[in-house]
This record gives C-alpha cells, structure tokens and sequence, in this order.
C-alpha cells in the first residue's frame, strides 16, 4: 500500500532527532503500549504483516501526527475491533461493556521469558526451485498494490543484482491476508546511481531482501 | 451509496474515538484489555522489565567482541549469523535470521528499516527514537554519507557505504572493525568499546 510508512527517499524530514543517554521507554505509557502490542501476539488472532498492515491503514495525516508507541497502541486497539475483541463503544467509554468468553488464559508473568525467547521462523520448505541465482540482474516490478506489500516505492522498477539467497520464505504480502503462501527470499543490491540518478553516488548501495514475485530477469 | 464510504476514506477506526493524549490513549486500551480478562498486569510489567533491564545492546557487543578475538567464531557468525547466536544461546525475536556485515578498510555498512522500524531485539534490544523517525528512514538510502555525518561519521570517499533496508523479517548486524591499539585488551573491555550504534552502523568503535 502506497501510504505514509513508505518514507524511503522522501525530503522534507529534516535532521536525525538524535537523542544522548536516551532511555528504553520515556516514560510507563511507551513501554505499556509496546508491551500489550507483545503480548496481544499471544492471543493468535493476528501476525506480524497483519499489525503492520494496520498501521498502515493510517491517513497520512493520522501516521505523521503519531509518535511510534501511539502508532502501536493505536493499531492494537484497530486490530482488536476487527477481530471482534473490542467494539468501538468500548474504546469510546475507554472500558470493556463485556466479558468475552475467554480463548485462552492471559499470558502470565511467569511465561514471559519464554515467550520472549521462543523461536519466531519464517523460512518454510522449498517446494519450487528458485527462479534467481546469487549474481543474477533482475528488474522489480511496479505493482502498487492497495495491500500490504515489503516493496517500497523507491526500489520499484529498478535493476540490481543477486547477492544472497536467504531461502524460501513466508511472503509478507500474502501473510497479511492470513496466507504463507511461502516464496524465495533474495538480497538484491541496487546501486546509488540506479535508485536515485545523478543525486546517488555510483560507488554507494542499497540493499533490499525481496520475495521472487517482485523480481524479473533483467 | 452512503456518502461516507469508511472504506474508501480508510485511516484507524479506533484513532479519533481514543484520547488524544498518548498516555490517557494507552491507558483506555489497558484498562479494557485487563478488564476482558486479554492480558495480566504482572505479565506487562515482566515484557517491561525483560526490555529495560535484560535484553540490549550488551548481547549485541560480546558478541562483536567475540568475533574480534575468536577468528573461528566471527568466520561462524558471517557465515550463518542464526546459528552462530544459537551456539551462544541466544534465541527469541529477531535472532532466528541474523546476517552479520562486516566493516573493513573498503566497505562501511549501515542498516535501516524504510517501511516500519524492523530491528535486531534479542542482540540490540529496542531501537531508539532516530531509528524509528522519517528523517533517518527517509534519508538514509539517500544520502547515506550525510546521515552518517550527523552522527559524526565522515567516511573517505573511497569507502564504498552499503545501505541495507530490513524489508523481510531477516535481520542485520553490522560487525564493526576492531580498532588499533587493542591488542592486549580482554573481551570484557573490547565489548564495552562497542555501543549500539556501533552495530546499527552510525558510529564505529573508538578506544
């Protein structure tokens, strides 16, 4: 989806907010929001693209007008509309009007570090040879789908190189539909010149981890 | 047709129903979620406290130090990052698929995330403000050496800098170059030469 998140390339921002001794969390409502967003994962109703996906549901004015652990708590509360656990009222009286019955237990205290450190894999088996070798030229596609989607705008219609084959792969577009649909996974190097003309430095690269549908041979 | 078609506007349902304030904004979905039995006050204050106190750039520089005094391991660790972070236990998220960059004399890396802030949490833990902002996302795959600059960084115009944008759910660390003079030091003061940035690829290691 072509929306505000997509900021690769973009002007305009200004210099890099860099912030000295900065803490994990300013303050208990941004580690609050980061951790029920963690949490939430454990209920099984949605996955990584899907949150991803809902904050890019955002109009680029709500997206901007955001700090990252609003963005996070905003699209918590978005999700859990969708899926049926929260309704609209509730969120507008800022109190559950139901107890819903319950899926499952609430994560407890004591899970916490193995849910932390639990594996989260996304590679899959091969069921089709990869179309691309490492060296490979390809060109991306221009697609610009209203869905979720890991290829920026910057990087779409371009040419670049094969230089790592990271396996096959979940494939984000299709997983924020619920869907693996697992696809091959290459880093592909594009030189500065290529992304950004004669306002890229030739010697300098960008490189992206892009599923084979994105990619045609050169 | 309705007139107000939401799904053709778009934007949060929930954005303009919440309060305004951010921590009267969380505040309103905690207390729902504790009141509808989703999630445990003492299991948020756990997820808080592993982020704060536990998980963070520390893992991240014994690792660089280790690569830096054990050749064997640092071969490991560019070959097959995952693995190499496995041998040393360490798992969870963003450990599963790590490829580890080298900084040598030629090439100077630096990782980004354009579309949201994908990280390396189980070896960097959370990252910070600049990481998660537009400006750094937006600049950094155009106009690397200017970002760098900012932070501090001017690199010779014959090093080549490689931009890697996280758009899957691979991971990168940058493994920066062990500085001269360093010879004697133990791992324990070779990791404390590491910081954060260090590994993001915003700075490079001082002694």
């Amino acid at each position: 989806m072509d929306g505000m998140h997509d900021v690769g390339g973009m002007a305009g921002f200004g210099s890099i907010p860099i912030e000295d001794n900065e803490p994990v969390f300013h303050g208990d409502w941004e580690g609050k929001s980061f951790a029920m967003v963690l949490l939430s994962f454990s209920w099984r109703k949605w996955n990584l693209d899907q949150t991803r996906s809902s904050h890019e549901q955002l109009t680029p004015q709500q997206y901007l007008s955001l700090s990252y652990y609003e963005r996070l708590i905003t699209g918590l509360a978005d999700r859990a509309i969708k899926a049926g656990l929260v309704t609209t009222d509730e969120i507008r009286a800022g109190h559950a009007s139901a107890v819903p019955e319950q899926f499952a237990m609430p994560l407890t205290r004591k899970a916490v570090p193995a849910f932390i450190k639990a594996p989260r894999n996304y590679l899959r088996p091969n069921t089709i040879a990869p179309a691309y070798r490492v060296g490979d030229r390809i060109c991306t596609v221009t697609d610009s789908p209203d869905s979720h989607t890991r290829l920026p705008r910057y990087a779409r219609g371009r040419s670049g190189t094969i230089i790592l084959y990271h396996g096959c792969n979940v494939f984000a577009d299709s997983n924020a539909d619920g869907n693996e649909n697992p696809q091959h996974l290459y880093a592909v190097r594009f030189s500065g010149s290529e992304l950004w003309g004669q306002q890229g430095n030739p010697r300098d690269s960008v490189t992206l981890d892009l599923y084979e549908p994105y990619l045609r041979h050169a | 047709m309705d007139r107000h078609d939401h799904t053709r506007e778009g934007g949060s349902p929930s954005h303009s129903l919440l309060p305004s304030e951010p921590a009267l904004r969380v505040k309103a979905i905690e207390t729902i979620l504790l009141e509808k039995g989703l999630i445990d006050a003492a299991a948020v204050d756990a997820i808080i406290d592993q982020f704060e106190n536990r998980i963070g750039p520390k893992v991240g520089a014994a690792l660089i130090a280790k690569a830096w005094t054990d050749a064997s391991f640092k071969t490991a660790l560019l070959k097959n990052g995952a693995a190499a972070l496995a041998s040393l236990g360490i798992s969870g998220i963003g450990a599963e698929q790590v490829i580890a960059v080298e900084n040598t004399d030629s090439v100077h890396n630096v990782v980004v995330c354009t579309l949201c802030s994908c990280y390396p949490w189980a070896v960097l833990g959370l990252p910070p403000t600049w990481y998660k902002s537009e400006a750094y996302r937006s600049r950094v795959v155009r106009e690397p050496r200017k970002v760098l600059a900012e932070f501090g960084l001017d690199l010779p115009q014959d090093v080549e800098v490689r931009v890697w944008d996280s758009t899957s759910e691979m991971r990168f660390l940058v493994v920066p170059q062990r500085p001269k003079g360093t010879e004697d030091m133990s791992e324990e003061q070779l990791a404390s030469l590491v910081s954060r940035d260090c590994m993001v690829g915003t700075a490079v290691p001082h002694l």
